[in-house]
């Protein structure tokens, strides 16, 4: 899978899921309905910056926190391309995996992101490029790799459900 | 070959002959527990899987419990949704009136014994951990698929085991025990690892202590917070428990990626300053800071211990005039137990509020949330920008002892007889 998309930087390490989505919109389950409270608790203007298949470039240990899955569904109904940090919580890391919205670990790519430049992923060849730089992504466990192949742990289910 | 718990727990729930640390494998799930926020977001994942029916209505708990009761219709109707959902599946559901926060619930109502998997759809299920059960928090898609298929996808988590040594001083509890540990290893320290609770200092906890270690597992980044059953997980347990079990521990010469080690004999009453649950320092270095709100609850310390401190405090004594308190005890059964031993009117004399059981403001949901420019002291786990209401307001996190003197001091002062 290619994605490519346009840099917008979410500054901090240890983001949490509260400042992501704060709690008392946790009672909305439609996530389109989500979309206007991202960001909210963290800088609401960063909204302004999203556009189609973006990638939020993001600091150490992000969505650390509460499991609150409305975080990456309200990334997902932004059209939000992909998800790069220095590192993630592990809750939030396998719910973007879990609904199919990429997301990578590289330090050295998240770091010469610039806001605003294109960034391009190439998941089958381990591939990022950023400012024409080219980094490695670590593989992940086959298990992953055919669950987001899949289009995520829904249709990976499904599929499982048809047999 | 020596197995960690963890690796014990997790064998026992796959297909697996041998399991390496990092590898994912799928495991299975005694229990799956989700929320009036995460089971609704859940169910409609459930319905584009596919899936029509749970793998096994006996293992799938559901509880209201964060806007409970319903702060508005948009969270009435996710409690009727789950209580629809609840009946037409055949699964056990506790709502209004009926339970209590969700994970001090589980726990009371025997559905947590040692060597279990409890998959939940809320961060804090590493709480179970305390009964020596695998328990861990997922997200709704993870939920949908437990509930579907009764498995989950997890990479085989390394160990670090923290050796607890040397007895408390008074005014020092649990709650202290994990502060200190998130404070050595940091935010993110636990991150892909298990923290397993051992040694002298780790069976003296009482099993309301350990549930208050456990559940803030995750605020070190941890899967969960492990604790090998022994006598006071079998006393707990006498009479609770839904199914028979076993005591299990990690084997002699089992590899931990860590060892930490911790004299409480050197630890005073801890707290963790705004916005960060990392950002720890002794109460004692902080004195004097205005506190607006006290709150004393939630899945960590809203048990019977926490309240039988509380009234200790506030016995004979007024919540201070520029201070509010708030007392949230965690379930209806805990809610009986303090009024049976007089601790409610102790708490209403002294000019504290006490609210029905719910996650309330803990997550600023509703129910006491914070304004601008305040701040609250509180024995919940997590002080976050934002995270009790207000952006601007600051939550500081402490154990019962220290929450409710602040209530009488009207500031943040060491407890004292």
């Amino acid at each position: 899978m290619i994605i490519e998309g346009t840099a917008v930087m979410v500054e901090g390490d240890n983001v949490d899921t509260d400042v992501l989505y704060p709690g008392s919109w946790l009672n909305i389950d439609d996530p389109d309905a989500m979309k206007p409270y991202l960001f909210e608790g963290l800088d609401p203007s960063i909204r302004d910056r999203l556009e189609p298949s973006c990638v939020l470039v993001v600091g150490d240990n992000f969505g650390s926190g509460s499991s609150r899955e409305h975080v990456p569904l309200a990334m997902k109904a932004w059209g939000v391309g992909c998800v790069l940090g220095h590192s993630f919580a592990r809750i939030f890391h396998r719910n973007c995996i879990n609904l199919g919205l990429p997301v990578v670990t590289s330090p050295q790519a998240a770091a010469a992101a610039v806001s605003g430049q294109r960034i391009r992923i190439d998941t089958d060849a381990g591939a990022i490029e950023v400012s024409g730089e080219r980094y490695e992504i670590a593989p992940l466990p086959q298990f992953m790799t055919e669950m987001i192949d899949s289009g995520g742990l829904v249709e990976w289910v499904r599929a499982r459900l048809q047999r | 070959m020596a197995l960690t718990l963890t690796e014990k727990i997790l064998l026992a729930h796959t297909d697996r002959d041998e399991l390496t640390p990092g590898e994912v494998v799928l495991v299975r799930c005694d229990v799956v527990m989700a929320n009036d926020v995460s089971g609704p977001v859940a169910f409609r994942a459930m319905r584009k899987m596919g899936a029509e029916r749970v793998f096994d209505p006996s293992k799938v708990v559901m509880v209201a419990d964060h806007f409970m009761p319903a702060k508005d219709a948009r969270s009435a109707g996710l409690q009727k949704s789950l209580k629809d959902w609840s009946d037409a599946q055949g699964v056990t559901y506790y709502g209004q009136g009926r339970g209590g926060i969700e994970h001090t619930l589980l726990a009371e109502e025997g559905w947590v014994t040692p060597g279990i998997v409890l998959a939940g759809g809320d961060s804090h299920t590493c709480t179970h951990g305390a009964l020596g059960a695998f328990g861990t928090g997922l997200g709704s898609t993870d939920i949908a698929a437990c509930l579907a298929l009764g498995e989950f996808w997890q990479a085989v988590p390394e160990t670090i085991l923290v050796r607890l040594s040397g007895s408390r001083a008074k005014y020092v509890t649990g709650k202290d025990v994990i502060l200190a540990v998130i404070e050595r290893i940091g935010v993110a320290g636990g991150t892909n690892q298990v923290l397993e609770f051992s040694g002298e200092g780790a069976a003296g906890l009482s099993m309301d202590e350990r549930l208050a270690v456990a559940n803030m597992a995750i605020e070190a980044g941890a899967e969960t917070g492990l604790f090998a059953a022994d006598e006071v997980t079998a006393a707990y347990l006498e009479g609770r428990a839904r199914r028979a079990w076993t005591a299990e521990a990690s084997d002699p010469g089992a590899h931990f990626s860590d060892v930490l080690e911790i004299d409480l004999s050197a630890l005073g009453p801890l707290i963790s300053k705004p916005h960060s649950p990392g950002n720890v320092v002794p109460v004692a270095d902080i004195t004097g800071t205005k506190i607006d709100q006290v709150y004393i609850g939630n899945c960590s310390n809203g048990t019977m211990t926490d309240l039988r401190q509380t009234a200790e405090m506030l016995r004979g004594h007024k919540v201070h005039a520029d201070t509010r308190a708030i007392i949230v005890p965690a379930t209806q059964d805990i809610y009986l137990q303090a009024m049976a031993e007089g601790l409610l009117e102790v708490f209403i004399e002294a000019g504290a509020i006490v609210s029905t059981p719910t996650c309330g403001a803990c997550f600023g949901g509703h129910n006491g949330v914070m304004g601008p420019g305040e701040n609250a002291l509180t024995t919940t786990n997590r002080n976050f920008k934002g995270r009790m209401g207000s952006g601007e307001a600051g939550v500081f996190l402490a154990n019962a002892y220290v929450a409710a003197a602040a209530a009488v001091a009207g500031e943040i002062v060491e407890p004292r007889a």
